[in-house]
C-alpha cells in the first residue's frame, strides 16, 4: 500500500503573527518579529533579542480557551493545531482515523523552572501542578485531549529538526494506510532553560541574526507552533477540500560528528536532502526553491551551504532563503513552521527574502534571494531542518 | 506484522548482561526504587568517551552495543530510542546551576546532553553510522510507538532496525514522584517501587542466523473509557493474529503490587485472562514508562530458551505465544504480542 500524501490544512503562531494570514502579511512586507524580550523572564532581558509571540500566557489562553495554567508550549500547540483542523474543516464526526504527531524539545519546562525555584532549595517544596507536565509527552497529551484525537498520539523529540521528523512520521503512516488524517507539526515556547542553554555555547547573536551572511554572528532565538493537517485521498474527499500540496519526499540522516556541531563538509545535511530528492523521485534540478535551515551560525550555514553545493553542483542552483531572519530560530517547532511557509510558497508563487543579507558568504558560488518574488512558478519546495545530536531532516513539497 | 527481534541487550535491575545469572537468581531490592545492575562501561566504549556521558547514556549505548554486537552488525539501518523522560540527570543539573548562579557563568555541558535524542545520537556518533535516527518521547507510548515506527521502516526496506527503550532513576524525579504518593513507604508495605532500564533490539524482515523471536503486534489505547473497552481491545488483538485467548501461553502483566494501583489489572485477571499464565514484569525492573522494553526482552529471552528460570516456579513450558500489557494509570493501555520463532 503507497499512497500519496496531501496537506489540507494549516494553522502557525510565530512572532510574525498569531495565524495563517498574518505570518503571511509579514513574510511579504519584510517584517521580522525579533525584538525585545518582553513575557520570557531572564537576566539576559535587554542583551539578547528573541523572536517571541506577543502575547501573553493569559491571552493566548483566551484564543482557545485552555487554561493559561498549562506550559506555554501547550499553549501555543493548541492555538496553532485548531487553526489548521478549522482550515481543512476538519470535524470529530468524520469517521476517518485521525493520529496527532507532535514535536517539541522541552515539554513543560516552563513550568518546571518555576517549581525549581522552590524545589531546589527545599526538596518538600514547590506546587507538584507545576511539574505534571514536565514530559515532553504531556503538552501533546494535553492538546490531543482538547481536540479529541484519540487514535495514535505520539510525540518526536530531536532537538531542532523535531518537527521535520513528527512530520514525516505521519506522511509515513498515512503512505502505510495505517491512518487517514496525520495532525502533525511542533511547538516550542522560550524558556530560561533553553535561552541560558545557547547561551553558554555562545552562538547567539546580540544583534539580529543575518542567516548566510559573510558577517554572521549566531542565531535569535524564537518560539511558535505550527501544524499541517496531512490527509489521504480518501480524507480528501471527506473533507471535500482541494489541497494545497502534497509531501512528497523525506529523509532524515545522522551527521554522527559532534554532539552539538555539523561537520565540516555537512554530511547528515548533504545525505538528509540527497535521500529526500529519492524518496521524491526528482532531479536537483527539479527543485524550485529552498527553505534553509539557515540559522546564522557560523557552524550551520557553513555545513549547510557546503553540502547544497554538493548536492546541486552542475545543476542551476535554486533561489534559497532562511526565515529564521524574521521568525527566530523556533527550535522544535522550526521544522514545522518552515513547512508551513514552504506551501505557503508554492500556493501563493512566492519566494520569500533572506531578511539583513548584506554580504554573501564568498565560499559558495550561490547566495539566497534578498528580495521578495511574486509570480513564480513554485513546483517543488526543499525544506531543512538540522540539529543537535548530528539530526538531519529534509522534506519536499510539491505542487498538488 | 511479522518482524524477527534477531538479537537483544538489555541494562536492568536483574542480571540481564548475563544469561546463566539471570536464570538462576532473581535480584530483589528493600528500597523503593530498583537501580540497574551496571556493567563495566569499558567493556563497551572509549574510557574518554564514558566520562563524559551521563548514566542513561552510559545504559543506552551499553545495551545497544550489547544488542549489535550479538548479530555482529556496524551499522543498522535505522536507529530508534524511546524515551518518557530523556536525560533528566543533564537537564535538572542545567536547571540547578541556571537557578543557584541566576543564569550566570554557566557551562554548556549539562546543557549539550540535556536534549531528548543524546541516547540515539551518541550511539550514531560511536558506530558512526549516518542512518535514519529518530527519538520518540510519548510517556509510556514511547517505546510502543517506537516499535509502530520500526514496523513502517523496515517496509521501506532500509536494512534492520535498531530500537530501544531508555530512562533512569534521578534523585530528583524519585523525590518527586514520591511526593505523588506513587511508591511504598517501607519494604515490609506493598506498593510500588520506581525502576529504570535500556534495552535495546535488532528487528528485521529477515531472521539472521539466530533470531529470539517475532514481533507479531503492537497497539496502544489512549485513555479507554471502560475496563470493557480494554477487553475488546485484547480480544481484536488476539483476532487479528488469528489466535484463541487460551493459545496464549503467558501474559506479562503490569501489576504494581498494590491494589489501588491495579485495579485494572486484577479486573482482566478475573476476565480475559482467567485461565492465563501470568507474571508481573515490574517486579523484576520496577516502574517507568518505557518498561515495555524490559518485558520484550524478557519475553523474548523465554521464548528463545524455552525454560523458565529457576525461580519462576509453575510455569507451563514451551512457550509460543506471549502477551505484553502495559499501562500508566489507565491512561495509557498498550499490548505487545510476541512468538516464539
Amino acid at each position: 500500500m503507497s499512497q500519496p500524501v496531501f496537506i489540507a490544512g494549516m494553522g502557525i503562531i510565530t512572532s510574525i503573527g498569531n495565524n495563517l494570514q498574518t505570518n503571511l502579511q509579514s513574510l511579504e512586507m519584510g517584517q521580522t518579529g525579533i525584538g525585545k524580550m518582553n513575557w520570557l523572564s531572564s537576566i539576559h532581558r535587554d542583551e539578547l533579542p528573541v523572536g517571541e509571540v506577543k502575547y501573553s500566557n493569559e491571552a493566548l489562553a483566551l484564543i482557545t480557551g485552555l487554561s493559561p495554567k498549562i506550559p506555554r508550549t501547550a499553549l501555543l500547540c493548541g492555538i496553532a493545531a485548531q487553526e489548521a483542523l478549522k482550515d481543512a474543516g476538519w470535524n470529530e464526526r468524520l469517521t476517518a482515523r485521525t493520529g496527532f504527531i507532535s514535536a517539541n524539545t522541552v515539554g513543560g519546562m516552563d513550568k518546571t523552572e518555576k517549581f525549581f525555584n522552590f524545589f531546589s532549595k527545599d526538596p518538600a517544596s514547590g506546587k507538584l501542578a507545576d511539574v505534571v507536565f514536565h514530559e515532553c509527552g504531556a503538552v501533546t497529551e494535553l492538546i490531543a485531549d482538547y481536540l479529541n484525537i484519540r487514535h495514535f498520539v505520539s510525540t518526536v523529540s530531536t532537538a531542532c529538526s523535531s518537527s521535520a521528523n513528527a512530520i514525516f512520521t505521519g506522511a509515513r503512516m498515512i503512505r502505510e494506510g495505517l491512518l487517514d488524517f496525520a495532525l502533525v507539526g511542533g511547538a516550542d515556547a522560550l524558556t530560561r532553560f533553553t535561552l541560558n542553554g545557547f547561551n553558554t555555547l555562545m552562538i547567539l547573536d546580540k544583534d539580529l541574526c543575518k542567516p548566510f551572511d559573510e558577517n554572521r554572528r549566531g542565531l535569535n532565538l524564537g518560539e511558535g507552533a505550527a501544524y499541517l493537517l496531512l490527509s489521504s485521498e480518501n480524507g480528501l474527499q471527506q473533507l471535500q477540500k482541494s489541497p494545497y500540496a502534497r509531501i512528497s519526499g523525506w529523509a532524515n540522516a545522522n551527521d554522527a560528528f559532534h554532539q552539538t556541531a555539523s561537520s565540516p563538509g555537512g554530511t547528515g545535511s548533504y545525505l538528509a536532502m540527497k535521500g529526500a530528492l529519492e524518496t521524491a523521485a526528482i532531479l536537483p534540478g527539479d527543485i524550485d526553491y529552498i527553505n534553509l535551515h539557515g540559522t546564522g551560525t557560523q557552524n550551520n550555514d557553513i555545513a549547510e551551504g557546503t553540502a547544497i553545493q554538493k548536492v546541486f553542483e552542475g545543476d542551476t542552483y535554486p533561489k534559497m532563503s532562511s526565515t529564521k531572519a524574521y521568525t527566530g530560530h523556533t527550535l522544535g517547532a522550526s521544522g514545522a513552521v518552515e513547512a508551513v511557509y514552504s506551501v505557503l510558497a508554492i500556493q501563493h508563487g512566492i519566494i520569500f527574502p533572506n531578511l539583513r543579507l548584506q554580504t554573501p558568504m564568498k565560499e559558495f558560488p550561490f547566495h539566497p534571494d534578498t528580495e521578495l518574488r511574486r509570480n513564480q512558478t513554485i513546483r517543488h519546495v526543499l525544506s531543512n531542518s538540522f540539529g543537535f545530536g548530528g539530526n538531519c531532516s529534509s522534506l519536499i513539497f510539491s505542487a498538488a | 506484522m511479522k518482524i524477527y527481534i534477531r538479537s537483544t541487550g538489555n541494562i536492568s535491575p536483574q542480571h540481564s548482561l548475563d544469561k546463566t545469572s539471570f536464570f538462576l537468581s532473581r535480584v530483589k531490592t528493600t528500597h523503593n526504587y530498583f537501580k540497574s545492575l551496571e556493567p563495566d562501561y569499558d567493556d563497551f566504549v572509549d574510557s574518554k568517551m564514558i566520562r563524559r556521558m551521563s548514566r542513561v547514556v552510559k545504559m543506552g549505548v551499553a545495551a545497544a552495543i550489547t544488542c549489535l554486537r550479538q548479530a555482529k552488525m556496524d551499522c543498522p539501518g535505522s536507529i530508534l530510542t524511546a524515551t518518557a523522560y530523556g536525560c533528566l540527570e543533564d537537564s535538572d543539573a542545567f536547571l540547578r546551576k541556571m537557578i543557584e548562579f541566576d543564569e550566570k557563568m554557566l557551562s554548556p555541558t549539562a546543557f549539550i546532553q540535556s536534549t531528548h535524542n543524546t541516547v540515539g545520537a551518541q550511539i550514531a556518533l560511536l558506530l558512526k553510522c549516518h542512518h535514519y535516527n529518530n527519538t520518540i518521547v510519548h510517556s509510556s507510548f514511547s517505546f510502543e510507538n517506537a516499535l509502530t515506527e520500526a514496523s513502517l521502516l523496515l517496509k521501506d526496506s532500509l536494512g534492520p532496525v535498531l530500537v530501544g527503550a531508555v530512562d533512569e532513576i534521578t534523585e530528583d524525579r524519585h523525590t518527586i514522584l514520591s511526593r505523588f504518593g506513587l511508591y511504598r513507604k517501607t519494604a515490609k508495605n506493598e506498593g510500588n517501587i520506581a525502576g529504570e532500564g535500556a534495552a535495546f533490539f535488532l528487528l528485521d524482515n529477515e531472521p539472521g542466523d539466530s533470531p529470539q523471536a517475532i514481533l507479531r503486534d503492537v497497539q496502544t489505547l489512549h485513555k479507554p473509557e471502560t475496563p470493557e473497552a480494554i477487553q475488546d481491545a485484547i480480544r481484536e488483538i488476539l483476532q487479528t493474529n488469528g489466535l484463541q485467548i487460551d493459545q496464549i501461553d503467558l501474559v506479562l502483566t503490569a501489576h504494581r503490587n498494590r491494589k489501588k494501583l491495579d485495579e485494572a489489572d486484577d479486573e482482566l485477571l478475573k476476565t480475559v485472562f482467567q485461565n492465563n499464565h501470568c507474571y508481573p514484569y515490574k517486579s523484576l525492573c520496577g516502574d517507568y514508562p518505557t518498561a515495555t522494553g524490559f518485558a520484550l526482552w524478557f519475553a523474548a529471552l523465554l521464548l528463545k530458551e524455552q525454560k523458565p528460570p529457576q525461580w519462576m516456579e509453575g510455569y507451563r513450558f514451551p512457550l509460543k505465544n506471549i502477551l505484553i500489557h502495559h499501562h500508566n494509570g489507565n491512561d495509557h493501555h498498550s499490548f505487545i504480542l510476541i512468538s516464539a520463532c
